[in-house]
């Protein structure tokens, strides 16, 4: 990790961090959703940045650890056992989805991932036993005035999206990071080289689904209510790759400043135009994959070498 | 002396040809081997059967006396069995030196990155390619990406290398170059079994050649022996070749 990045990103934590010193409630809460996205954008990077497997599979991954946190929650557990369950619910579920859509490639793997989400939507849905079905789920408020509810979870999200942050440094290190790379640049040759790319891609989801699980299940705290249609959001699962790319897909710091820029641009910018919401989304999009390429990463990098 | 590949009766069908029927073969540990045959003889999927990237339909190969018929080609290249490409393939976004780097870190069980790219410098020196280590594979010549690649299966530190056309595309400089760089391969002792079109090259490295038709093995011989051959000659050489070769041998005697 360069310097700067080091900087950037210790700045960006103690930022989040000081908002409950600096602002009231409402900045409070764009600062939870700010982490909550970047570790999201983190989580996404493994798969679709490091490993360029284009995953539609957050939501998935969201929505089943928001549902396991619930009802694990809702059963009597602490709150922490509960957001963890998330993560482990959604960890072993990317083991034995992964199995089976990592076999594709391309378009098929996209379209294999988005389909997670609708038979996880779907599966939540039908079986109202256990989820609530389609009139949703209520989970226990967190007692404690309104003030310390929004402290709590604005660290608990910073928490997720720094131990994404971590595992992100340890990887690109190491030959899990080297391997990954190798893949998505040419995946036949990285099995002629010695990489077992079956296995690396697993664990590449697996990481990409244990911060989405801890991350859904702490949301479900948070807004004590979940339902299908927002647990596993099919927006949610566009606009994470959608800020991964707008970073820089397969660095370190472009989900971290892409999951900012778009939170801060949505808070800013598209709350006053709320019926072209979607629109605008579509219009970045568009222009990412015209103009920006590299994201804003490979903008800044473009800038210094001419 | 125990061979270090053996082939056993190997056959791969797809769907109703045989791309490889029946092909029994034994390679002794530092033989280097000229694999030759016609376009569509079933060179290259010889090759794949042997590194695990297509699955036999029968019979099986046995390497260092382990039978690997079922192995993935990530295992194949852990245990020493490296190959090229006959169309290269390299991380393309990567520099030359990380794509040599790949090879010693996954295969060659270099410790750390760092000394992967240590070995990785050195090599890419011994195959001519110093000068562009920091360059990204997508923009180096063709004979570079040949040299790349061989410096990457090195790196794999291999007992049996096979070599799909590495001179495909070169000019005659070129080769010689390569040739030079295949025979100090040979002389570590590394295996190698060369897939080649150009007979001067075959016939200036390999110490048997086995030839390859219609996805039957035909012949197995010395040099000589096999360019004598007469079904050699009408499956692939050609009468001109043969008249040339006795010409060359009966010289050859003279002197």
């Amino acid at each position: 990790m360069s310097p700067s990045n080091a900087t950037a990103l210790l700045v960006w934590i103690l930022a989040l961090a000081a908002t409950p010193l600096l602002g009231d409630n409402y900045v409070v809460k764009i600062a939870t959703f700010v982490a909550f996205y970047a570790a999201l954008a983190l989580s996404w990077n493994f798969i679709g940045g490091m490993a360029g497997y284009p995953s539609f599979a957050t939501a998935a991954f969201v929505g089943l650890g928001s549902y396991a946190g619930a009802l694990v929650q809702n059963a009597g557990a602490p709150l922490a056992v509960g957001w963890l369950a998330g993560a482990l619910a959604s960890g072993l579920a990317a083991v034995a989805l992964g199995a089976v859509v990592l076999r594709l490639r391309g378009h098929y793997f996209a379209i294999g991932s988005i389909a997670l989400v609708e038979v996880l939507s779907l599966t939540a849905s039908w079986w109202s036993g256990l989820t609530g079905g389609g009139e949703g789920l209520n989970v226990a408020f967190l007692p404690g005035g309104p003030d310390t509810i929004a402290r709590v979870f604005l660290y608990v999200m910073l928490a997720i999206a720094i131990l994404a942050l971590g595992t992100t440094v340890v990887v690109m290190r190491g030959r899990l990071g080297f391997a990954l790379r190798c893949i998505s640049q040419n995946e036949d040759a990285a099995e002629m080289v010695g990489i077992p790319t079956t296995r690396c891609k697993i664990i590449a989801f697996v990481l990409s689904a244990i911060p989405c699980g801890a991350a859904g299940a702490a949301y479900a705290s948070w807004v004590a209510y979940i339902a299908p249609a927002d647990a596993f959001s099919i927006l949610l699962t566009v606009k994470v790759p959608v800020m991964v790319m707008l970073g820089g897909a397969g660095t370190l710091i472009g989900p971290v400043l892409g999951a900012t820029a778009l939170v801060l641009l949505e808070e800013t910018v598209w709350a006053r135009f709320l019926d072209l919401h979607q629109a605008i989304l579509g219009g970045v999009i568009v222009a990412l994959i015209f103009f920006l390429p590299g994201g804003l990463v490979g903008l800044a990098r473009r800038g210094r070498s001419t | 002396m125990t061979p270090l590949l053996e082939l056993r009766g190997l056959g791969k069908r797809f769907g109703g040809i045989d791309a490889v029927r029946d092909v029994s073969l034994s390679v002794a540990p530092g033989e280097v081997v000229g694999l030759i045959g016609p376009n569509g003889a079933g060179k290259t999927t010889l090759v794949n059967l042997i590194t695990g990237v297509h699955r036999a339909s029968r019979g099986a190969v046995i390497f260092d006396g382990q039978d690997v018929t079922r192995q993935w080609p990530h295992q194949a290249a852990r245990r020493g069995l490296a190959r090229t490409f006959q169309v290269v393939q390299p991380f393309p976004r990567m520099t030359a030196l990380e794509n040599v780097t790949a090879g010693a870190l996954f295969a060659g069980a270099a410790g750390s990155v760092a000394a992967a790219r240590r070995q990785a410098g050195a090599l890419l020196d011994r195959v001519g390619l110093g000068e562009e280590a920091h360059k990204p594979a997508a923009i180096l010549t063709l004979p570079s990406r040949k040299r790349l690649e061989l410096a990457k299966s090195l790196a794999m530190k291999p007992r049996l290398l096979l070599l799909d056309e590495v001179n495909a595309g070169l000019n005659s400089s070129e080769i010689d170059d390569a040739v030079a760089l295949i025979r100090s391969i040979a002389a570590e002792g590394v295996t190698l079994i060369l897939i080649e079109h150009l007979m001067k090259v075959v016939l200036s490295l390999a110490t048997r050649i086995v030839v390859l038709h219609q996805g039957a093995l035909i012949a197995d011989g010395t040099p000589a022996e096999v360019t004598a051959d007469p079904r050699v000659v009408e499956a692939y050489l050609g009468a001109k070749f043969a008249q040339r070769q006795a010409k060359a041998l009966v010289g050859v005697e003279r002197a």
